[in-house]
């Protein structure tokens, strides 16, 4: 029961309230505990009420992090690769 | 969809588990202990322990608030639906946590008691404004991510000045529950855990300033992680450092959704509606000081414990579940001899058996043939 779920809000509505998506299906849900919500935004969805937006820069820097992890991966294959058939 | 998709892309897991597998130093042990039910849910659902190297563990541990409620407490929620003939709602996965002589709010129900299933509390309030001749009790469960959205029903139903509806608040605080576990251990000059996977969606609440005093007070790294798959391995990843360095810091890997001071607008509402209990029991670790919530004295109309007389349980466990251990994080839930046996999610005989978070149903539904 504990699980949370991203969603993304669709259109606000009166009484706090906002229209989600989940997987093809519109919810009401609550924004009764988050202040500036704007339709596009991405919440966390518990039990009815959002808790929080979904930072889009810190969810691209998090994401950056792994293509580094693996440029870097890559780029140790390769000069391994290239050492190889070197001489 | 945005914000899924990439958090489980597989290339990047597969690369954070060659680094985890990589800097992981084969002399030593980590066992790290996720908090969260959630996290035990997508640890399993996703296989990733068959991703970490054989020293690097994964111990469940009392995140799942349906495991941690005591049979007590379950007795009194059916006391208020069958002798307080109220209409009992409740979050689903506790409809089906036996409670004394095994019944359960399930089979009350189908004896004729009003118990309903609800998603979200909002839904209570509607009930009680539906139905004006009669009295409507919301069970209240959870940490402090579900603790925000009772405070609203509360002010609600305040403002309404509803006088047919209730909460029964079962509301239970995270760090004791962390110091519940850490604490003995270190007492006995003990070690049980390396380092902590940190709750994710009750720190988005609490912020992860929470667990600062914590990480220096057991010397144990605690890293706060989302749930998808791809978050918990960068999450074990960030631990191997930590351990590696022999630093004990509180990092915040979940930082698109994780704050430091957490929400204040959800705070401020339960802090206007709830209060500290001096003490609270819980499954598992026993009573607890100062380790869950009751309804403020201003809300008293509100709290169902108030309005309503609750007899003493006289719930006894059953001797052989595990699940205290369990969630201790003591022993495995197939250690448990009736694991699988005599106790399935069809037929679970204990409360980590009942919700998906629980441990022993994770073992179940994805684990126990492996
Ligand atoms: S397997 Fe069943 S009886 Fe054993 S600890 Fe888990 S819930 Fe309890």
């Amino acid at each position: 029961m504990c699980l949370a779920i991203p969603v993304q809000v669709e259109s606000l509505l009166d009484n706090d309230e906002a229209l989600v998506d989940i997987g093809g299906l519109k919810k009401r849900i609550s924004l009764a505990l988050v202040d500036d919500v704007c339709v596009g935004d991405y919440v966390i969805l518990h039990v009815g009420y959002a808790l929080s937006k979904i930072d889009e820069d810190e969810a691209l820097r998090t994401l950056e992090l792994f293509d580094q992890m693996q440029a870097l991966q890559e780029e140790l294959g390769a000069s391994l690769e290239s050492d190889g058939s070197g001489d | 969809m945005k914000y899924i998709d990439e958090f489980r892309n597989g290339d990047y897991a597969a690369e954070v588990a060659r680094r985890i597998h990589a800097e992981a130093d084969p002399e030593r042990r980590y066992r790290f202990m996720e908090f969260c039910g959630g996290h035990t849910h997508t640890l399993f659902r996703y296989g990733i322990p068959d991703l970490l190297p054989a020293n690097v563990k994964m111990i469940h541990g009392p995140g799942c608030p349906v495991c941690v409620l005591p049979m007590a407490r379950i007795d009194a929620a059916i006391e208020l639906a069958v002798r307080h003939q109220v209409v009992l709602c409740s979050y689903g996965d506790m409809l089906r946590v036996p409670g004394a002589h095994r019944t359960s709010l399930q089979k009350a129900k189908s004896q004729g008691a009003d118990v309903r299933m609800l998603y979200s509390p909002a839904d209570a309030l509607r009930i009680a404004l539906e139905n004006p001749q009669r009295q409507v009790v919301f069970f209240a469960i959870g940490f402090e991510t579900t603790t925000p959205p009772t405070a609203a029903v509360l002010l609600k139903a305040q403002e309404l000045k509803l006088r047919n509806f209730s909460v029964f608040c079962n509301h239970v605080l995270t760090p004791p529950a962390i110091t519940g576990i850490l604490e003995p251990a270190q007492q006995a000059g003990e070690r049980i855990i390396e380092g902590l996977v940190g709750p994710g969606h009750v720190s988005v609440i609490t912020g992860g300033g929470a667990y600062d005093s914590l990480a220096r007070r057991y010397r144990t790294p605690i890293v706060i992680a989302g749930f998808e798959p791809l978050d918990i391995l960068h999450s074990i990843l960030l631990l191997v450092r930590q351990c590696n360095a022999g630093r004990y810091d509180v990092e915040n890997q979940y930082s698109r959704a994780v704050t430091a001071s957490g929400n204040a607008k959800a705070q401020s509402m339960a802090a206007r509606t709830m209060t500290l209990r001096d003490s609270f029991e819980w499954r598992g670790l026993g009573w607890m000081p100062h380790s869950a919530l009751r309804i403020r004295p201003e809300f008293a109309d509100y709290d169902a414990e108030r309005r309503f007389e609750l007899s003493p349980s006289e719930a006894r466990e059953n001797k052989a579940c595990e699940c205290p251990a369990v969630l201790r994080g003591a022993k495995a839930p197939t250690d448990c001899k009736l694991f699988a046996t005599v106790c399935t999610p069809d037929n679970p005989i204990g409360a980590c058996m009942v919700s998906s978070e629980g441990a022993c149903a994770a073992h179940y539904s994805y684990g126990h043939t492996r």
